[in-house]
């Protein structure tokens, strides 16, 4: 029982870090009806950014509450830049063009990011996986029992965070004249331009936005693993397209309940089967969503307009 | 080029508000307009008809900044707008209601209205604009919360001209507003329609149907193949026995 809820916990955990990564590709599906495959080598390069931020900042500024805000704010906010220059120059070009234009741009991006990332001149890093510093001192939040069930205080913060940026993105896009504007946009672009609304600025902040939360998600994976590489990127951006896609691409809360799922399930294997099942089964997962219900949990399966 | 434009009966003088000339559009190796000529003046109504395909939505789509002309000028109000992206022709008084409606089904009817003014800050004047709108087609105040793809057909498209108006436009363009309506629904919004331009709106319309608009038209143009052929007040354009013969099913 105990351990069931120690795997509850820690599934919950690295699901709502996915779920903010996720959440990146489910709006900017949402608004471009483009999969973003540089997704996750943005949220790469995040990390980086927060590594080399920690890193001028010294052992002892790092750690501390302003230290740890300001490596958050930089790699946000350096991210945001990052998206908006992609958009910009990678796909805005490829606006009126066939969407699988865009796509095998949006692949080749991520290939520039995470190999680019691997060379070791100037400011890139080189390919070796590279220690996070413990930017938050990982203590015991809640221990129950005889250590039976640990709850440790980032999975508490990254549970905050995480909840706290969806909650606010649901009210962004629901809620507010920006968010109507998103949605306009999400539906036809072109009409959406009809009502005054700016359409390339729309897009262009939704990627913003999508790309400062993914370098948070990556921020909060980097302090659970305590690493950072190049490849990583791939690896959570690939993760998190799954569970856009099982809660229905597109769909802002789906993207949260498919990327819990994953968590979910992910460490249920890992702590009842074997570690080396995990990744079958959140590709197999998929598979068999794929089939049931081929828009998603929450996606509808509209007819392609002609 | 064109053979010479044959105008029937008189214009009733007005000062211009849009004027369009030699406008050609493109899309890929395709000419969809060879050089349209074209005006409508303020307080006017100006119908374009003519059968699929004659160019009828490319004029109204390059005019409102959807299409990008590679030829030709469009001027609104005296300045020079050709080329220019839609969303910048809004706050200089152009509302476009497309072809198929162009509601956003995946919002409500409030939220589709809400969009329509959405680049106005006056709140209570907005409030008393969708009052207007509400007593035009009191149908919408009924549907308000509902999401707009759940509307049938015809309050789609009261939507789409409510929405329109909201914006408060000088020049309203409006594409096919009867296609699939039921006869007393077009009625309705024909009606609406003449009330808004008797409240000083200009109108440029296309229609199929060449009855309905050009009995309520000012003036109107003859589009065939990507040129204006013919021109004229809506009634002698009604009674000429070339339009009677190829529009009007005689």
């Amino acid at each position: 029982m105990a351990q069931l809820l120690q795997h509850l916990i820690n599934g919950l955990a690295a699901g709502t870090i996915y779920a903010l990564v996720a959440l990146g590709y489910t709006m900017v599906y949402g608004v471009l009806k483009l999969i973003n495959f540089a997704h996750g080598d943005v949220m790469m390069v995040g990390v980086y950014m927060g590594y080399a931020t920690a890193f001028a900042l010294g052992r002892q500024t790092q750690k501390t509450f302003l230290g740890v805000v300001l490596i958050f704010l930089v790699a946000m906010g350096g991210c945001a830049l990052l998206g908006f220059l992609i958009e910009r120059f990678a796909y805005r070009p490829l606006r009126e063009k066939p969407r699988l234009t865009a796509l095998i741009t949006a692949i080749g991006i991520s290939f520039a990011l995470s190999y680019g990332f691997q060379l070791d001149i100037g400011f890139l890093p080189g390919a070796a996986p590279r220690a996070f510093p413990e930017i938050i001192q990982p203590t015991e939040w809640l221990v129950i029992g005889d250590r039976d069930v640990v709850v440790w205080n980032w999975q508490v913060m990254s549970l905050l965070i995480a909840v706290g940026l969806m909650v606010g993105l649901q009210w962004l896009v629901f809620k507010t004249r920006f968010g109507r504007a998103m949605r306009a946009v999400s539906y036809d672009h072109r009409v959406a331009a009809l009502m005054g609304i700016p359409t390339d600025r729309v897009i262009a902040v939704t990627f913003m936005i999508g790309s400062g939360l993914a370098a948070g998600a990556g921020l909060l994976y980097a302090i659970k693993d305590t690493s950072v590489s190049p490849l990583m990127g791939l690896y959570v951006g690939l993760k998190a397209f799954v569970a856009a896609v099982i809660g229905g691409i597109g769909h802002v809360p789906g993207a949260v309940v498919g990327a819990l799922l994953l968590g979910l399930v992910e460490e249920f294997v890992v702590g009842y089967a074997a570690s080396t099942w995990r990744d079958a089964v959140a590709f197999g997962i998929l598979i068999l969503v794929l089939l049931v219900k081929p828009g998603g949990l929450f996606g509808r399966v509209a007819a392609e307009k002609v | 080029m064109s053979e010479a434009v044959k105008t029937l009966g008189e214009r009733e003088p007005r000062p211009p508000l849009l004027t369009v000339e030699g406008l050609k559009v493109h899309y890929g190796a395709i000419q969809a307009l060879k050089g349209v000529v074209l005006s409508v003046g303020k307080g006017e109504v100006v119908a374009l008809i003519g059968a699929n395909g004659a160019g009828k939505t490319s004029t109204l789509r390059a005019v409102s900044g959807m299409l990008k002309p590679s030829a030709g000028r469009i001027t609104l109000a005296g300045q020079d707008i050709t080329g220019m992206k839609a969303h910048l022709l809004v706050p200089r008084g152009m509302a476009h209601a497309p072809e198929g409606r162009g509601i956003f089904p995946n919002l409500t009817v409030q939220e589709n209205l809400d969009l329509g003014a959405y680049l106005r800050s006056d709140t209570a004047e907005i409030a008393a604009d969708q009052e207007k709108s509400f007593k035009l087609f009191p149908v919408l105040r009924e549907r308000r919360k509902q999401l707009a793809g759940t509307l049938s057909g015809g309050e789609q498209q009261m939507l789409a001209i409510a929405r329109a108006l909201l914006s408060r436009p000088q020049l309203l363009l409006l594409d096919e507003p009867s296609l699939g309506l039921a006869p007393q629904v077009t009625e309705t919004i024909f009606r609406t329609l003449r009330e808004v331009n008797a409240a000083g709106m200009s109108i440029l319309l296309v229609e199929q149907n060449a009855h309905l608009a050009l009995s309520m038209a000012h003036y109107g143009y003859v589009l065939e193949t990507g040129e204006v052929v013919m021109a004229g007040n809506g009634k002698a354009l009604l009674e000429s026995p070339e339009v009677r013969k190829a529009y009007l099913g005689e």
